[in-house]
């Protein structure tokens, strides 16, 4: 960064670089719209908005203008939605992070070429269909007379209505997320594993090592950095699990484990709701923790392996 | 894979286990990874009637019947929302691509006083953010809700991917960039003739990304467009399929036979009709973007 070049006086920069200025412009009126002025208006949080008064004109609420965290922090909603929004984190990091770096390591070991071609081309299928859609398809099929109980019934299980239980909402949410992205996120480790020097390969060879000697001492070791910057930014990211697939797959029966903070901040904010200031109150206490955890995971990564985001 | 030659002459009994071992849970990933559409596909041209009584798993089609899909043609919101998303995506990956290019381009050239102020200025709210609702008062504010700019203008520029393309920009050499400006030409010239056409790979991941992308995304339409006719093609499904309203089809009902059973065989025809055009694109696509996606995904 430490660019002599800039050294060189305001108008002479100016003169010289002022058609990268212009090109700046539309950017810059787009992050300041879309980005800074909505960060603004996160005083919102501490005030009771009025729509007739707007922003900036709307009072302060009691408390300092705390009013509407100490709602959250004391309502029974607190801990249930930090509870399951981890826990929905934790589940998908567990069970979702190994799994592409298990399919990478099968597809390489694969001998024929053409083959592993078209299981690539099969696991990145699903990625493509849309979330509405994976979501439908995932509705019919936890019906009682849908696919999951048809192939249940096929062990003799009895009929369960998976969606309306919320002990397998979990189960359910990361399980399809897996099916949709192993492949997806294959990519990045199968563009590690080609990165590796062949001739590390030849040497184990020569020395009798076998295939899964090769794996652990040569291939593992070679995505090692990937598999450790891809861990830490995933768990930087534990907090801030979206609304878009939980909405889609959230019954009043499931509610109990799959309310996360994202659908709490939007249905207390346009759901039933519309209290706009709490919403954003509960949505600023996220980000704050989402900030907090990035950077640490920023930090982390860059000790680590030397890589970061910046 | 190198080693195969090598290997072929000396491959032990357990060499040749595993190799089956890992053909057969290939082979079993495959069949989960089709069977899901496979499914969809036989529900959708199985006779109503049968599926009905149907137990078990569904291997083959029931009979044969394409009276969901001549319905979901029929069904005016679908292919509404089928036009809408198409005239979404367009104009949508017209911004996404012309203001990223833009910034990527901007944010490239480290020689610039300013550079590091346009590089924090940017990266920032990729940390933080406002959140929905004063994103949502702000959209309401610049007068875009209730129409399909409210789903375009707000997410020009996603700064990952902008910076993906930058990392992509900043690889071609700047001698080259000096001997464009010996020429006489300014920087648009170098963004327009050197930078995007060296660049091209990078460029069809944006393309991918934001495609994909605009494909995905619902909620937004879902607060911003209340007007039915405005709705892209997510939303119309997310109705039909999530939210379980019977699909009215008016008049017609009463032209149909077992209206009543068609329900399960029309919600699969639409799984169809708005999946296919994607997973017959993507072969297509899948050569470019395996090695753009390189370019940003392994900084070093």
């Amino acid at each position: 960064m430490a660019n002599k070049k800039n050294k060189v006086s305001f108008a002479k920069d100016m003169q010289k670089n002022y058609p990268v200025y212009v090109m700046f412009l539309p950017v810059l009126a787009f992050y300041l719209i879309f980005h800074y002025y909505p960060m603004a208006g996160i005083v919102m949080a501490f005030k009771n908005y009025k729509a007739s008064l707007g922003i900036w004109a709307s009072p302060w609420t009691t408390m300092h203008g705390f009013k509407h965290f100490y709602k959250f922090f004391t309502s029974a909603f607190f801990w249930r939605t930090i509870r399951n929004t981890t826990l929905l984190s934790l589940y998908q990091l567990i069970f979702g992070f190994p799994a592409p770096i298990l399919l990478a390591l099968m597809l390489t070991e694969l001998r024929s070429n053409g083959f592993k071609r078209v299981m690539q081309t099969i696991t990145y299928l699903p990625h493509f269909i849309s979330t509405v859609v994976i979501c439908g398809m995932l509705i019919e099929f936890c019906l009682t007379d849908g696919l999951f109980n048809q192939i249940g019934a096929l062990f003799g299980a009895e009929a369960i209505p998976f969606l309306s239980r919320p002990q397998y909402f979990r189960t359910i949410y990361v399980g399809s997320g897996i099916w949709q992205q192993i492949g997806w996120n294959s990519i990045i480790y199968l563009a590690a594993i080609a990165g590796i020097d062949l001739q590390l390969y030849e040497a184990a060879e020569l020395d009798g090592a076998g295939r899964f000697r090769k794996i652990w001492n040569i291939t593992l070791p070679g995505i090692k950095s990937t598999i450790v910057v891809l861990l830490i930014m995933q768990i930087g990211r534990i907090m801030s699990i979206g609304h878009d697939k939980t909405l889609l797959l959230q019954t009043d029966g499931n509610l109990q484990t799959s309310e996360i903070i994202s659908t709490y901040v939007y249905k207390q904010g346009l759901g039933a709701n519309n209290d706009f200031s709490y919403s954003t109150a509960v949505n600023l206490f996220n980000s704050v923790i989402n900030f907090t955890l990035v950077i640490l995971a920023n930090f982390i990564s860059r000790k680590v392996s030397e890589t970061s985001l910046f | 894979m190198a080693n195969t030659a090598k290997t072929k002459i000396k491959r032990s009994v357990g060499d040749h286990v595993i190799d089956t071992i890992l053909i057969i849970v290939m082979i079993f990933l495959g069949i989960i990874m089709l069977y899901p559409m496979w499914y969809e596909l036989v529900v959708s041209i199985s006779e109503a009637t049968q599926l009905i009584k149907q137990r078990g798993i569904l291997l083959w089609p029931l009979g044969f019947d394409t009276t969901a899909y001549r319905l979901v043609f029929k069904y005016p919101q679908l292919l509404n929302g089928y036009k809408n998303t198409l005239i979404i995506l367009g104009l949508g990956l017209a911004v996404n691509i012309s203001m990223t290019c833009l910034g990527a381009y901007c944010l490239s050239r480290t020689q610039c006083k300013w550079h590091r102020f346009m590089t924090l200025f940017v990266l920032i709210t990729m940390y933080f953010s406002g959140g929905l609702i004063p994103l949502y008062l702000t959209v309401r504010g610049v007068g875009l809700y209730n129409t399909i700019w409210s789903v375009i203008i707000p997410t020009a520029i996603s700064t990952y991917n902008m910076i993906i393309l930058r990392s992509a920009f900043s690889t071609i050499p700047e001698s080259l960039v000096e001997s464009v400006f010996i020429d006489g030409g300014g920087h648009w010239t170098v963004l327009f003739n050197i930078f995007i056409p060296l660049s091209l790979p990078a460029m069809a991941v944006q393309v991918l990304y934001y495609g994909v992308g605009h494909w995905n995304s619902w909620f937004n339409a879902f607060i911003y467009i209340s007007d039915v006719k405005k709705q892209p093609v997510q939303l119309v499904l997310r109705k039909l399929l999530i939210t379980g309203s019977n699909i009215d089809m008016g008049a017609e009902t009463a032209n149909i036979p077992n209206y009543e059973m068609m329900a399960k065989s029309m919600k699969a025809a639409m799984v169809i009709v708005t999946t296919v055009p994607i997973l017959v694109i993507y072969p297509l696509l899948q050569k470019y973007f395996v090695g753009g996606m390189m370019i940003g995904s392994l900084k070093e």
